[in-house]
């Protein structure tokens, strides 16, 4: 069935809503403006301000709320207007939701879900379009996931709620209106593991997020090269799956990081010595990254298009491995 | 000045051992003398000089081992004066000194520098993938070209090379690393246990002297041969070290089939087996005992020959050792050996006497015999070989 992400961000909402009490969904214009992105849409006349809730404009105060309600045993699902804002809310994340099992000893946990929008792409201009993904990749007690297909739009949301400990999910916000077939995979979604979509054997392109699908274009334009090759979508970002990763790179025996956050100090880097730790033995040629421009991600449109990995350096980055510039 | 280079006289040739200077201090020298005779492993070659001068200084020794392109000699250009060349040396090697003087440098060192620096940047750079994979594959990088970025070898580039490879060429690292396995694990598994006995071969050397007598050459028996033989018909009586451990338990070997160590002139060693030695006569065994190094030594062996062996017997008497505490071949579970045979004192019969002795060992696994037995073994192996009459006879018992 075809459908776009931003609708199998919402079955898989309304699925969550519907088959347990507990849950329930709170953040900015979640309610009656249906959500920033239209993702909740039509939810507040059918579920009602109890289970859908507007909140002011104070992230640390309703992510908190969040993490209570978790505690006190609900499912709460927190959306966050984009990963910029989120930062006021990081005391709540960090300091609370990723460490109450830890404090107390292991007699609770915080089952909340926080949702949040990232990353570039849309002209929004620099506060709300970052790509802080590795913040969160960074910190221990958080499970961190990035649905990039149709599928994992729709299935993700299921095993985050299931999971007894917080889980945040990043949704690029260029994919809402992507448009892709939904998988009766959908179904068997898991959130520990990568996951090859395309295989290749010269070279593996690492994508996360909203660089999965310009990592594919990317492959495309390489086969028509006469370049194979194969894209991994990372999926989850914290715990990474390092398995898939270096199986993948074993392989092929080269790999190209792509990755929408500024190269310093960027989930790329992590990953980069990963394959150094793990699979250098293996490789033919130094790892390599596309990254975005180390810029406050700029407003104009060529100017936006040039601060963010494009399949183009994809291509070029990938090429150089393989000495076919 | 010129620098005289140990020039490569071959395409396999890396090094080369100085046998003799056919120069010295004072001599000239024009385009084709002979200046030295240089051992490159495979034979003697007398190097020539292709520039005219006279000898100033010969900077390598007879017996020294240098790499390809070493300097190994320095000429005086004609009319040049041994303090000029002082100078240049100099020069020469204050250019290669990585620490630059401050200063514009002479023409000269700068020269030097560029070479040096060509020197680093033309070092071959090889992927790990491909570094792993010519290790595994027992592929020489230096004889690989890199088709990666800049001309780096990635692992695709070994394959191609592996696979274009002659197998020959790294047979004998191939050799090595099976002789290594094979050892490594009967050291590790095998537990070992060693005897020893002298025997005197003063009848089984007149016998076949007589036996050897009016034959060609060619024709003569080897005493490897009886001895072989003795260790055959032993092995009838004592069956516990005929055979192979496997799985946990010992499998008699339904036939007695020796295996002979034979070293090879490259290096390394084979044990090919000689099928039913207990059952051909002499002259037979002989034959095939000929044929058989032959054949090994030009590496045209049968692979059955290579798996049969249910024992070894090995020989090191030719290298002037007396004692052989040998090595068990898995998933054998004896090896015995002979050293050299020396006229030694040997007392018999309350007299003493000088005879021919050979000092035969055993090697044998624990797991399977003990030493009690190993010696009644190695007893009947010297009875036998004292009563060389007996052993073209057919065998007995079983």
């Amino acid at each position: 069935m075809k459908m776009t992400y931003r609708e199998a961000m919402r079955q898989a909402l309304h699925d969550a809503l519907a088959d347990d009490p507990r849950v329930f969904l709170m953040g900015e214009d979640v309610g009656k403006y249906g959500g920033s992105y239209a993702v909740s849409k039509g939810f507040f006349e059918e579920f009602g301000p109890d289970r859908i809730r507007d909140t002011p404009l104070s992230e640390l105060g309703f992510v908190g709320a969040g993490i209570g309600a978790a505690l006190g045993g609900m499912r709460p699902i927190v959306e966050i207007m984009t990963v910029n804002f989120s930062l006021l809310a990081l005391d709540q994340i960090v300091n609370t939701a990723a460490l109450y099992r830890h404090m107390s000893g292991g007699q609770f946990s915080v089952p909340v879900v926080i949702r949040m929008a990232t990353g570039a792409g849309r002209q929004l201009a620099a506060q709300h379009s970052h790509s802080l993904e590795n913040w969160y990749a960074h910190v221990p007690g958080l499970t961190v996931l990035a649905p990039a297909t149709i599928d994992d739009a729709r299935g993700m949301l299921g095993p985050a709620l299931q999971d007894p400990d917080p889980v945040v999910i990043f949704e690029h916000a260029l994919l809402y209106n992507f448009e892709g077939e939904l998988s009766e995979a959908w179904r068997n979604v898991d959130i520990r593991s990568a996951k090859v979509l395309r295989p290749g054997r010269e070279v593996t392109l690492l994508a996360y997020g909203g660089t999965v699908w310009k990592a594919l274009v990317a492959a495309d334009l390489l086969a028509a090269e006469g370049i194979d090759a194969e894209v991994v979508d990372l999926r989850v970002l914290r715990p990474l799956d390092d398995a898939t990763i270096m199986a993948s790179v074993r392989r092929t025996r080269r790999a190209v990081v792509v990755d929408e956050g500024w190269r310093t100090g960027s989930l790329a880097g992590e990953i980069m010595a990963r394959i150094m730790e793990q699979a250098f033995y293996d490789l033919d040629a130094p790892v390599a990254r596309v990254c975005s421009e180390e810029v406050p991600i700029p407003y104009a449109k060529h100017l936006e298009d040039a601060a963010l990995p494009q399949p183009a350096k994809i291509v070029a980055s990938a090429k150089a491995l393989l000495a076919k510039g | 000045m010129i620098e005289f280079k140990l020039p490569s006289l071959g395409a396999e040739m890396d090094e080369g051992t100085l046998l003799e200077w056919k120069i010295r201090p004072g001599d000239h020298v024009k385009k084709g003398d002979v200046v030295a005779v240089v051992d490159t492993s495979k034979s003697a070659i007398d190097v020539e000089i292709w520039e005219q001068g006279t000898v100033w200084e010969l900077l390598i020794g007879v017996k020294e081992t240098v790499p390809v392109g070493t300097v190994i000699a320095r000429l005086l250009e004609p009319g040049e004066t041994p303090e000029h060349a002082a100078e240049e040396k100099q020069q020469r090697a204050a250019a290669m000194t990585p620490v630059a003087s401050a200063g514009a440098p002479a023409p000269a060192a700068l020269a030097g520098v560029i070479e040096a620096r060509a020197a680093t940047e033309s070092r071959q750079r090889t992927s790990p993938a491909a570094r792993k994979r010519a290790a595994e594959l027992g592929v020489d990088l230096a004889r690989v070209t890199g088709t990666g970025p800049q001309g780096v070898i990635n692992r695709d580039d070994i394959e191609r090379a592996a696979a274009s490879n002659a197998p020959a060429k790294n047979r004998w690292t191939e050799m090595r690393h099976a002789i290594a396995a094979a050892m490594a694990r009967s050291k590790r598994e095998i537990p070992h246990y060693y005897l020893a006995t002298d025997i005197p071969l003063v009848v089984l050397s007149r016998w076949l002297a007589g036996r050897n007598e009016g034959r060609s050459v060619a024709e003569r028996m080897l005493i490897a041969v009886p001895l072989l033989k003795a260790v055959a018909r032993a092995l009838a009586r004592y069956p516990e070290f005929n055979g192979h451990f496997r799985d946990g338990a010992f499998v008699p070997g339904s036939s007695v089939n020796l295996g002979v160590a034979i070293s090879l002139r490259q290096g390394g060693l084979i044990a090919p087996a000689i099928r039913d030695v207990d059952t051909v006569g002499l002259d037979e065994l002989m034959r095939r005992l000929v044929d058989l190094v032959a054949r090994a030594r030009a590496l045209t062996l049968r692979s059955s020959e290579m798996t049969d062996a249910t024992i070894t017997v090995t020989n090191l008497g030719d290298q002037g050792v007396e004692l052989v505490q040998g090595v068990i071949y898995p998933p054998q579970v004896a090896l015995v050996g002979f050293g050299k045979i020396t006229e030694r004192p040997w007392v018999e019969d309350g007299r003493i006497m000088v005879a021919p002795v050979v000092t035969a060992s055993l090697s044998a696994d624990h797991r399977v015999s003990d030493g009690h037995r190993g010696a009644l073994f190695l007893a009947e192996i010297a009875r036998l070989a004292q009563d060389p009459g007996k052993l073209d006879e057919p065998a007995v018992g079983r």
